[in-house]
């Protein structure tokens, strides 16, 4: 045991310092980086799971398989993305997309839309015979994308003709056709049924995507106006299927090619 | 005059081994001297996870079985069983990638993301995607904050909100945490950011590190960003790279936006000529991204030779 008597001023003295000192230099010290190891962990099967996670988002997932699950029309056969110059799923996208753009842009514009031209590589899956659900629209279309009219010349449609023959990809088209010839011209367009108008207006309906210079597709850049319909060309797939009973199939020619 | 007084101090205790000053004395400075002083702080980090709260799918063609929120949380929380010290950070795209987020527009993300202890994440160009009200609607379900330094957010409801950085405090050592984000315009639509201004993200980390150095004497320093790993056919393109080699003091850049798979993270030299580390770990949750530091008190072993092991 220590003994007090040996405890004299000066060992006294000696712990105030101590005392001091230490909580100084801890105040003051600064800390730095010695050794650094960085690497990354895969998150595999192999990692047990977590009950309370899977728990809370057990009903989440319910609901939402639930909804996607609930069929909204019937397919009579595969409507697929074969084809040159058009598919059956293409047809279809441009033919309700053109609809669906005209139907509010009379509202907003009072007036229609004449032309609807996406991306084959924007239709990301295919519809299957059988049922349609709210999963099949988020299969096609995962992305947010959304409905944009451009008003452009007939100059730049013609523009978009030429692209599409260079192109050669079955882009969903609707309301324009023309035939290729054997040198590789178009010939026979129509739009609206009409011959083309170099100086006239025609409104194209198509998404946020291509509008702003996807794909190339840099006539979009000479449009005299944009309108935004603000509707996600998800939306546009689920109010159709909730519309219709059996999905059409439409395997009608928009680009011909003459050999 | 440390090693002084730990050699007085190693005499006093052994002449007063019982003596009720010391055990009035609280352990921690004394401790301290004791042994060689080694900090470890770990820092977690997800990026670009989009999303993506279930495993993918057995059948799916990339991804089979990788990922999911139930089995990092798992991985999570072995790593702080094995160190308390733990900054758990998201460097932005939360949001937007499958229906969890059509659906709930993020809340299930940022409810779990709670759940999980997170300390921090920064702001993607896609949680803007259900606008700016979008993302704000959703943050009374997240338990963690936003920093965003170079997105002004005076004129939005977000002003106030994201702040430029936080300041952590683990076991003592002081972590300064700061977010950068991409340029909006052309990326995301008007509509969805609103009156959000993007400042020059050097000029913004440079302030930033000043701030977190001088003013509030972090001990390391972070950079959250998302503006992307590299832009090799825009070289001019600031991204995470850039970013390191045109600045100085950010110890650790954690990146996101570029869906970048890193085999290892990289070691940059910055305008200082010291170390900066750069790391992403791809997206969808699919790795979680794991940085040590070990901390002394020694100056000239450190600016010598910090030892990065990757």
């Amino acid at each position: 045991m220590v003994n007090l008597k040996k405890y004299t001023p000066i060992l006294h003295y000696f712990v105030l310092i101590l005392t001091v000192a230490t909580f100084w230099s801890c105040a003051e010290k600064k800390l730095y980086v010695n050794k650094v190891e960085g690497k990354q962990i895969p998150v595999t099967q192999a990692l047990a799971t977590t009950t309370a996670i899977e728990e809370y988002i057990a009903p989440y997932r319910e609901h939402i398989d639930a909804d996607l699950n609930s069929i909204l029309a019937i397919a009579t056969e595969n409507i697929d993305k074969k084809g040159t110059y058009q598919t059956k799923i293409g047809n279809l996208q441009s033919d309700i997309t053109l609809a669906s753009a005209t139907k509010l842009f009379m509202m907003r514009e009072k007036k229609s839309v004449d032309i609807c031209l996406l991306n084959n590589g924007g239709i990301r899956s295919i519809i299957n015979k059988g049922n349609v659900t709210t999963r099949t629209a988020f299969e096609l279309m995962p992305f947010e994308n959304s409905l944009i009219v451009a008003a452009l010349k007939g100059e730049q449609i013609l523009e978009m003709i030429d692209y599409l023959i260079k192109e050669k990809k079955p882009h969903p088209l609707a309301g324009l056709t023309f035939t290729i010839d054997k040198n590789d011209v178009a010939k026979n367009i129509l739009i609206q049924k009409q011959p083309l108008d170099p100086q006239k207006t025609y409104y194209v309906a198509t998404n946020d995507y291509l509008y702003n210079g996807g794909d190339s597709m840099n006539f979009f850049q000479k449009a005299t106006k944009m309108y935004d319909l603000d509707y996600k060309l998800r939306n546009v797939w689920i109010d159709y299927f909730k519309a219709v009973d059996t999905i059409p199939v439409l395997t009608d020619i928009r680009i011909a090619k003459e050999n | 005059m440390q090693k002084k007084i730990k050699m007085k101090r190693r005499d006093f205790i052994q002449k007063t081994a019982a003596s009720s000053a010391i055990l009035a004395l609280p352990s921690l400075p004394l401790m301290s001297f004791g042994k060689p002083d080694i900090k470890h702080l770990t820092i977690l980090h997800t990026n670009d996870v989009h999303s993506h709260i279930d495993s993918f799918p057995a059948d799916d063609s990339r991804n089979p079985n990788q990922g999911g929120v139930s089995r990092r949380a798992s991985l999570i929380d072995s790593i702080r069983k094995e160190n308390s010290n733990v900054l758990l950070l998201d460097a932005g795209d939360i949001f937007q990638g499958t229906p969890y987020f059509n659906y709930y527009g993020g809340e299930l993300e940022f409810k779990l993301m709670s759940m999980l202890n997170y300390d921090l994440a920064t702001m993607g160009n896609h949680d803007f995607d259900n606008g700016i009200d979008g993302f704000y609607a959703q943050l009374p379900h997240a338990k963690f904050d936003f920093v965003s330094a170079n997105y002004d957010f005076k004129n939005t409801v977000l002003n106030e909100i994201v702040k430029p950085y936080k300041v952590f405090n683990k076991g003592g050592i002081k972590i300064g945490v700061f977010g950068l984000g991409i340029e909006l315009e052309g990326l995301v639509d008007k509509k969805m950011y609103k009156e959000t201004v993007y400042n020059d993200p050097v000029e913004t980390a440079e302030e930033m590190t000043r701030i977190l150095k001088i003013e509030e004497k972090c001990d390391l320093i972070i950079c959250l960003s998302h503006l992307g790993y590299n832009y090799r056919n825009d070289p001019d393109k600031i991204s995470d790279l850039t970013l390191a080699k045109k600045t100085k003091d950010i110890d650790l850049i954690i990146g996101g936006h570029t869906h970048t798979f890193l085999d290892k993270p990289t070691i940059v030299t910055n305008k200082a000529g010291a170390q900066t580390l750069v790391n992403q770990v791809g997206a969808y949750g699919i790795n979680l991204g794991r940085i040590d530091f070990y901390f002394d008190h020694n100056k000239k072993k450190t600016h010598e030779s910090r030892t990065i092991i990757v």
